[in-house]
């Protein structure tokens, strides 16, 4: 029986950070109940300068579907299949167990090997043989943790995904600076992606993960920018008079929507990027801004205020007829589509308190999933089943992810300045 | 002119050499010189995600020159003492606004037709008026609101005869707040126009 599938991990980036450098704690706030009792048993491991098991504990904890078991109370630390003994961990409750071992191959390498087992049925679920340089280890471990999530829930993981967002040093003071960032899922290796004592907005991921669009003021008026992320080379794609914001990459990666202000008030345009031809999407006297795609790139959702309040619109994204989307509550704004377009989450207002809600768009029922006072920039996760925005407490930005039923919540606490404007990469 | 201009860049290129000298610059291969040399104005400085930090040149907001932000010690203050007296509306150079709201309250009217009829009667002088909003609701909205407000002072500004290219306007919407409180006191300093005065 060929139990073991080799396959080599290739790093995306050679990342040059520190390993085990985090710019984010996480805190679970609120789990689910249900959660399935998963036990990672510590790896075997020769030395390895990242401690796998750890980092796939701790991807697993984080998504709420299951309930880790402490290390404390295992009863044995078997590292492959021969040594363990199923019942134990029958007895203790656990309905799967994660075993495995990291070896020194020399050269900088290491040979990672997992098991996942199904306790109740003593066998294997799932098992890999990975290389891995040591640099990458900590991309291996995530993609351990993609491996077992999707096994065992059947959705995609995404503990391997990036997250982009900007951040605040020295708020205030006269040093001052904004950066854009972009980090693990986890908020390890945060790299910065720019810079500048003028405000950063709005970063847009393009659909490929390669580029970012974003605003910068850094010439005293606001400039939307296409940056490539290996490189670092970069074109400013608009620069009109008035407003150049919100861009937001459609599905297919040819064009950007926008809003500019420049014949009037904020409207919705698109931008071909090879072309440099506008389309202007709205007309008229009230605010339109906010665009963002529909899945298959067919519609795009915006903000108005032309009924009166901010609510959430539709259009044809080649242009045509405008449709209002929300009814209920006095603000709703930065609409987006999750994944699979069947619902749109949004920035929703009611008197003082700014909070995610979803919307289905089936039936319009909208549900609020958070209770802080001022919850902004909702991005879903590649996989749909969590939403990842911006809190504030006090002074204090930070992050915060909630799952598609608001069961579970988690908190991204950032070590040091404000945090904001979180955007999950594709 | 000429001169600052020329500073701004000897100062820029300095800046660019220490901020090298002081980041373990493997490879700061940094692009879009093309667009950015032009103007000698502030570059953000970007980085590829598979490099060193590559610092490239350097926000500046030349001493003096404005300043970033919050600041209203701005250029007008050397304009001449009304900007400084007290009594002068002059000297008083932000309007703030109610909640969602654009329109320019009764106290402030006398303020904007001071700085209105000092603009006509100085046709070379230019200012920035710079729209800002609360942190309230969504980003990219509030940009759009502290740009209604920056126009409907601009608005006021152009009855009382101010011409149109003495006029800029820019948006920062809730992203340089004057107050950090989540308060209704922050707030109320943070729903403004500011009017910034240029260098001539």
């Amino acid at each position: 029986m060929n139990f073991f599938r080799r396959i080599l991990l290739i790093g995306l980036f050679g990342f040059n950070v520190p390993i085990g450098h985090a710019a984010l704690t996480i805190e679970i706030t609120e789990g689910v109940e249900s959660a399935v009792p998963v036990a990672v048993v510590p790896f075997a491991s020769q030395r390895a300068p990242v401690n796998i098991s750890a980092v796939v504990n701790a991807d697993l904890a984080r998504s709420g579907y299951f309930k880790m078991m402490n290390e404390q109370g295992m009863p044995s630390r078997p590292s492959s299949i021969a040594e363990v003994n199923f019942k134990d961990w029958q007895g203790l409750g656990q309905n799967y167990l994660v075993i495995g071992q990291v070896t020194d191959a020399g050269g900088g390498q290491y040979n990672v090997q997992f098991q996942l087992l199904d306790v109740y049925k003593n066998g294997q679920l799932l098992g890999y043989r990975m290389t891995s340089s040591a640099d990458d280890l900590r991309r291996t471990a995530h993609h351990i943790s993609d491996l077992i999530f999707e096994k065992l829930t059947g959705k995609k993981g995404v503990f391997s995904g990036r997250i982009a967002y900007i951040t605040t040093n020295n708020q205030g003071s006269k040093q001052q600076s904004h950066q854009l960032q972009v980090a693990d899922a986890d908020g390890f290796n945060p790299q910065t992606v720019a810079s500048s004592v003028e405000p950063l907005m709005s970063p847009s991921w393009s659909p490929d993960g390669k580029k970012m669009a974003y605003v910068s003021f850094e010439r005293k008026s606001a400039a939307i920018y296409v940056q490539t992320l290996a490189t670092g080379e970069r074109t400013r794609v608009a620069e009109f008079p008035g407003i150049n914001g919100a861009p937001a990459w459609s599905p297919d990666g040819t064009k950007l929507a926008l809003t500019l202000s420049k014949d009037g008030s904020p409207d919705i345009y698109v931008l071909n990027l090879s072309t440099r031809s506008l389309n202007r999407l709205t007309k008229g006297f009230s605010i339109d801004t906010e665009p963002a795609w529909s899945p298959d790139g067919s519609s795009i959702v915006f903000t108005s205020d032309r009924g009166g309040s901010p609510q959430l619109y539709i259009v044809p994204s080649k242009g045509g007829q405008e449709k209002r989307l929300t009814f209920s509550g006095d603000y709703n704004a930065r609409g987006s589509f999750s994944p699979d377009g069947k619902s749109l989450v949004m920035v929703h207002g009611n008197g003082n308190d700014y909070r995610i809600a979803v919307m289905e768009l089936a039936n319009r029922s909208i549900n609020v999933l958070t209770s802080g006072r001022s919850d902004e920039s909702p991005s879903f996760a590649p996989n749909g089943t969590m939403i990842l925005y911006a809190s504030k407490k006090g002074r204090t930005g930070f992050l915060s992810a909630v799952s598609l039923d608001g069961k579970m919540q988690q908190k991204m606490a950032f070590n040091s300045g404000e945090v904001r404007e979180p955007a999950w990469a594709p | 002119m000429k001169l600052n201009k020329t500073l701004l860049v000897l100062a820029m290129s300095a800046l660019m050499l220490s901020a090298c000298s002081g980041t373990d610059e493997k490879d700061a291969s940094l692009t879009d010189g093309s667009q950015n040399a032009a103007g000698g104005i502030n570059d953000a400085s970007t980085s590829g995600l598979n490099k060193g930090s590559g610092a490239y040149g350097s926000e500046m907001s030349g001493s003096g020159m404005g300043g970033s932000g919050v600041s209203n010690g701005d250029y007008a203050s050397t304009l001449g003492p009304e900007f400084n007296d007290p009594n002068n509306p002059l000297s008083k150079r932000t309007v703030y606004f109610m909640l969602d709201s654009s329109e320019v309250m009764p106290d402030f009217v006398p303020i904007i037709a001071a700085h209105a009829q000092y603009l006509v009667a100085n046709p070379v002088q230019r200012i920035t008026l710079e729209g800002h909003g609360d942190e309230r609701g969504s980003r990219e909205y509030n940009i759009a609101l502290g740009e209604q407000r920056a126009k409907a002072v601009a608005g006021m500004m152009k009855v009382q005869g101010v011409s149109e290219n003495q006029l800029q306007i820019v948006s920062y919407g809730e992203e340089k707040p004057a107050a950090f409180g989540s308060d209704e006191e922050s707030w109320e300093k943070n729903r403004r126009v500011e009017i910034v005065y240029q260098a001539r």
